[in-house]
């Protein structure tokens, strides 16, 4: 195990977010099982006040999921010093065992937990808390993942180990282990002609089925959420198949982590949080197209929807226009 | 923007309660500035010294090759600089002669080395700051160094290095080589260890590996493999003074925890009448989130200036033994100034996110007063 100040906050950090979020389900479980609004007895004013606690503590634990993504991403990526052949956090992340687990972990957990605000904020806006139920249940969905990362997270940290010189002949000995087949050399694989056009297509399915939603067609929120979640994992693909290539204008370098280095610019963090954007409130707006049907929320979930909607298109376009000028402007040219 | 209107009017809010009951904050700021500050000088230290280490090694040779005799460092003979020189990509083979001295005088360790820069006259020394300190000896002044076979021989001191390079040159007397041999009687055929440049960055590991196959009886140090030595060390180091004030952070929370509890009754009266005049739950947990805002970022600001300065303008007096190691000839040196979102957001989780978390619960347990038993009171 490496001991480094952020591992060790990371570690603090998996505990105490799995810890609020244990007490946000025990919480969640007891409303989904006693939620009657009809009935005014104590128990169920107790489990009103309840409610605020809950979405009082996914607040902080979203808010803290996020900057628990970027200190993971940035500390895997300082560590690679302390690993042969190892040049960014994607080296680092091969290294031990569960690193690229961690990370799409972590992704998972942030695109669920933002769709749960989402969620939450739409219950708060009618009287009558009509999603109550479904929200409590969705969060007992995302507690366990929230354990699991935790479990990850300390799986990984725990089973790296620094090569460094040993007593008999120094630490070359050690480069000769193996770690696998990274999960990045896979998406390299993938032939980029065929993913540019996916990239492209489902830019335009995805901001067509939003627009026509927008413009009030109901019936394509599912197909919106789906087409919008299918533009988040196409785009992370293409950003390490090939977009990156033209960030880093070297025809062999794939890597997602370097674009959020200094040398360009930190353009990577625009990137991934117009992506995460994107993807939250895409999936956000058509999750919760079937609940127009419900008395108190066809006042303010027209509203909330149109906006979500609105956002997801212009994060979303904007990612693709800032992707395509530079493939156009990148003083690296591919001939295919 | 209505939004951010409503929020101000929270904070306004937030800021005239916190300051109506400033006796009662005040102790908490400084307790929490307090715990910012120490974790905030080791991180600052351990990366601002990382950041050293690596500066200073730049210059430091690609590959040093030392042999091994049953398993302990020794002369390695010169011939073997030969060999080595025929291996495909190193540009440069040379042999260095170092050693150790205790000074009896001083009771410290100085590091001799020679050099084969030409000008380097026989019976004269250059010597670092530390040990022009340690020794009492200026440019001009003649040292007495005892040599193997227990006589003393004196040099003169030529020069001192300048204090910039202090960080490697505080322990360092330089001679000339025969001067060296003489001193700790090394024959001519041999040296302490020999350096390499490799050409291309890429092959050093390759080189090292012809290095090992060819003279077996060595041992080839790659830079990177100092570098990643020292990192460890370093991040060690750190991690572990961070595990040992654990004890303190969960002190201060059980303190943070304590005064989230303890509300006034006028504290209570307060939310009851806010309350009463129409405010929802909702809000008065807004209110507290800000009021816990305002102490986690200002008594977070605060320690990272006292830490900011007590690292690199107080050459951190505090944690300096546990984090530098200690040396009777240590270099004075003062650490570049530099700070990362990095090391900001390690801090954030170390501190500000354990408190938010412990005073979660206890805010709302205010907010969810009723107003009727809180007017009561």
């Amino acid at each position: 195990m490496i001991i480094d100040p952020a591992v060790i906050a990371l570690f603090t950090g998996s505990f105490l977010v799995s810890l609020i979020i244990l007490i946000a389900s025990w919480l969640g479980l007891q409303i989904v099982m006693f939620w009657n609004l009809q009935c005014g007895s104590e128990k169920q004013l107790e489990l009103e006040k309840w409610t605020y606690l809950v979405s009082t503590l996914m607040a902080y634990a979203f808010g803290f999921e996020i900057l628990s993504l970027f200190l993971f991403v940035y500390t895997t990526d300082s560590l690679h010093n302390l690993f042969i052949g190892a040049m960014c956090a994607a080296g680092t992340l091969n290294t031990g065992t569960f690193g690229y687990h961690t990370l799409g972990i972590k992704i998972l957990i942030l695109i669920l937990a933002g769709v749960w605000l989402v969620m939450n904020h739409v219950d708060g806006q009618a009287g009558d808390y009509p999603l109550i139920r479904k929200k409590y249940i969705f969060l007992l969905v995302i507690a366990p993942l929230v354990l699991l990362e935790g479990f990850l997270q300390s799986a990984y940290f725990l089973s790296l180990k620094a090569d460094v010189i040993t007593s008999c002949c120094g630490s070359l000995f050690s480069s000769s282990q193996t770690y696998g087949e990274s999960p990045l050399s896979l998406m390299i694989g993938f032939p980029a002609g065929y993913l540019q056009a996916a990239f492209y297509g489902s830019a335009f399915l995805s901001s067509g089925l939003g627009f026509f939603y927008y413009r009030g067609f109901n019936k394509l929120g599912w197909f919106f959420t789906i087409s919008s979640t299918g533009f988040f994992l196409i785009s992370v693909f293409s950003l390490i198949s090939f977009v990156s290539l033209y960030f880093y204008e070297l025809p062999t370098h794939h890597c997602p982590f370097c674009i959020l280095q200094r040398e360009y610019y930190f353009i990577g963090y625009l990137l991934y949080g117009m992506l995460f954007g994107g993807v939250i409130s895409g999936a956000g707006a058509g999750i919760l197209s079937p609940f127009r049907k419900i008395g108190s929320l066809q006042g303010p979930l027209p509203i909330v929807q149109r906006r979500l909607t609105m956002t997801s298109l212009f994060l979303n376009f904007f990612f693709v226009a800032i992707v395509t000028w530079q493939m156009w402007h990148s003083n690296l040219v591919i001939d295919r | 923007m209505l939004w951010i209107e409503r929020q101000r009017y929270f904070i306004d809010f937030a800021l005239s309660s916190l300051m109506r009951r400033w006796r009662k904050n005040i102790a908490l700021v400084i307790v929490y500035t307090l715990v910012v500050f120490i974790l905030a000088s080791i991180v600052f230290f351990t990366q601002a010294i990382k950041r050293e280490a690596c500066t200073v090694l730049e210059g430091s040779p690609d590959i040093i090759v030392q042999r091994l005799v049953a398993g302990r460092q020794d002369l390695i003979p010169a011939r073997y600089a030969d060999e080595l020189r025929k291996i495909t990509g190193v540009s440069e083979v040379r042999g260095r002669l170092w050693a150790y001295y205790f000074d009896p005088a001083s009771s410290a360790n100085y590091t001799v080395i020679s050099t084969e820069r030409p000008g380097r006259d026989e019976g004269c020394v250059l010597m670092g700051q530390g040990v022009a300190r340690s020794m009492h000896a200026g440019k001009g002044d003649l040292i007495a160094i005892r040599g193997h076979d227990g006589s003393y021989q004196s040099f003169e001191v030529k020069d001192t290095f300048s204090s910039g390079s202090e960080l490697v040159s505080a322990d360092l007397i330089e001679m000339s080589g025969k001067d060296f041999r003489g001193l700790f009687g090394i024959q001519e055929a041999y040296f302490t260890d020999i350096t390499m440049k490799v050409r291309n960055a890429q092959e050093r590991t390759v080189v090292s590996r012809k290095v090992l196959n060819i003279l077996p009886d060595t041992r080839p140090i790659l830079r990177d493999e100092i570098l990643r030595t020292y990192e460890t060390a370093f991040a060690w180091r750190s991690g572990i003074l961070l595990i040992i004030f654990t004890g303190s952070i969960l002190a201060f929370l059980i303190f943070a925890w304590d005064k989230a509890t303890s509300l006034s009754i006028e504290e209570k009266r307060e939310i009851g009448i806010l309350k009463a005049i129409g405010w929802d739950t909702g809000e008065v947990i807004v209110l507290k989130s800000w009021e816990g805002l305002i102490i986690s970022l200002s008594s977070f600001l605060a320690g990272i200036i006292f830490a900011y300065i007590h690292v690199f303008f107080a050459s951190s007096t505090i944690f300096e033994p546990v984090l530098k190691g200690w040396a009777v000839v240590y270099p004075r040196f003062r650490l570049v100034p530099s700070i990362d979102p990095y090391q900001i957001t390690t801090l954030l989780f170390l501190t500000v996110l354990p408190y938010t978390i412990a005073t979660i619960i206890p805010s709302w347990i205010a907010s969810a007063i009723e107003p009727d038993s809180a007017m009561r009171l």
